[in-house]
């Protein structure tokens, strides 16, 4: 709700609103404390993630005979998703600066390479799922097969989540326009994937990449 | 704009705040970086130049630098004083992350240590 001393924002910006956040005006107005409120949310995934990580990292050795990792892992298939993954997050943020100037086209434009490299990484990431279990390394097999499929499937179900998620902010932006409501969701959205971004980095370090040392 | 001025007091995380030319510019530097970082990780991880065991340390160290860069020039958040909510909340953050997973290797790696039967002594127990 715009109060009277709450002059309209512009774009992704707080700027002419006049509460400081410090108490004596009331609380911040919305476009921080929805973004804030959020950033908790993303943080609190990370502890989520921190628990998987330290799951895996313990049970990384129990292979129970079957496969381990330097048998399973391709470092060039790695490679192109994290190269996606990364683009995919700059793109965003491209997105987000066409977005606040209110530029319909390129924002979209850029959301759909967004969206586009996030998909080339899920097929990559699914693909690589589907031949290890044929190749006899599915979840059940050991203890670190489940904690790997839990770990990076996880981050796999939270990026397919993002992109449902970017499908519905095109079309909000298309069908209600650069709405300040909207405005505050599409954050959100940037938020989620740049941070799943970070998580990837993790999981290509701790997992792909000193997994397969010689 | 002063630094007392009170619209600068608080920003969004990920929101950006500049010119046009300023924010990409930005988002240009970081994916560089991410680039470098990332490729350095790859060729780390691939060469045997370096001391093998100080390769996993050198990995890590990296993918913190790399979580760093993205942290600064993809989520904006910096040190400035219209930033102190969004660090404060990423500091709690990191601070419960290194605990749960220093906290879990090092226990659960003792445990191995105490727990686990010698190998050889488990062969001589199967053959009975």
């Amino acid at each position: 709700m715009t109060s009277a001393s709450e002059a309209p924002a512009v774009g992704l910006t707080h700027m002419g609103s006049e509460d400081t956040g410090l108490g004596h005006r009331g609380p911040e107005s919305k476009s921080i404390v929805v973004p804030y409120g959020f950033w908790l949310f993303v943080l609190s995934d990370m502890v989520l993630f921190s628990a998987l990580f330290a799951t895996y990292a313990s049970l990384v050795n129990a292979t129970d005979g079957g496969p381990t990792t330097s048998q399973l892992f391709d470092r060039n298939l790695v490679a192109i998703e994290t190269l996606a993954l990364l683009v995919s997050s700059f793109v965003c943020g491209l997105a987000m600066i066409t977005a606040k100037r209110k530029n319909m086209l390129w924002t979209q434009a850029w959301l759909v390479l967004t969206g586009l490299l996030g998909l080339v990484f899920l097929s990559i990431e699914l693909h690589e799922f589907a031949s290890m279990v044929a190749e006899g390394a599915p979840p059940q097999r050991s203890a670190f097969l489940s904690a790997f499929f839990t770990l990076v499937g996880c981050h796999g179900a939270h990026v397919t989540a993002g992109l449902m998620w970017l499908g519905t902010m095109m079309a909000q932006i298309w069908a209600k326009g650069f709405r300040q409501d909207i405005m505050r969701r599409l954050l959100c959205f940037s938020v989620f994937w740049h941070a799943l971004d970070i998580i990837w980095v993790a999981i290509f370090t701790i997992v792909y990449l000193i997994g397969t040392l010689p | 704009m002063t630094e007392h001025d009170p619209e600068l007091l608080n920003v969004a995380p990920g929101q950006p705040h500049d010119s046009m030319v300023s924010e990409t510019v930005a988002y240009v530097i970081g994916l560089a970086l991410a680039l470098v970082l990332t490729g350095v990780s790859f060729w780390v991880a691939s060469t045997s130049a370096l001391w093998g065991p100080g390769v996993a340390v050198g990995l890590v160290v990296l993918a913190i630098a790399q979580m760093g860069v993205h942290l600064v020039f993809f989520l904006h958040i910096t040190s400035g004083p219209d930033n102190t909510n969004n660090v404060l909340a990423l500091a709690f953050g990191v601070l419960i992350v290194f605990l749960v997973m220093i906290g879990t290797i090092w226990i659960m790696s003792h445990m191995n240590a105490n727990m686990a039967p010698d190998p050889a002594m488990m062969n001589l127990q199967m053959q009975h």
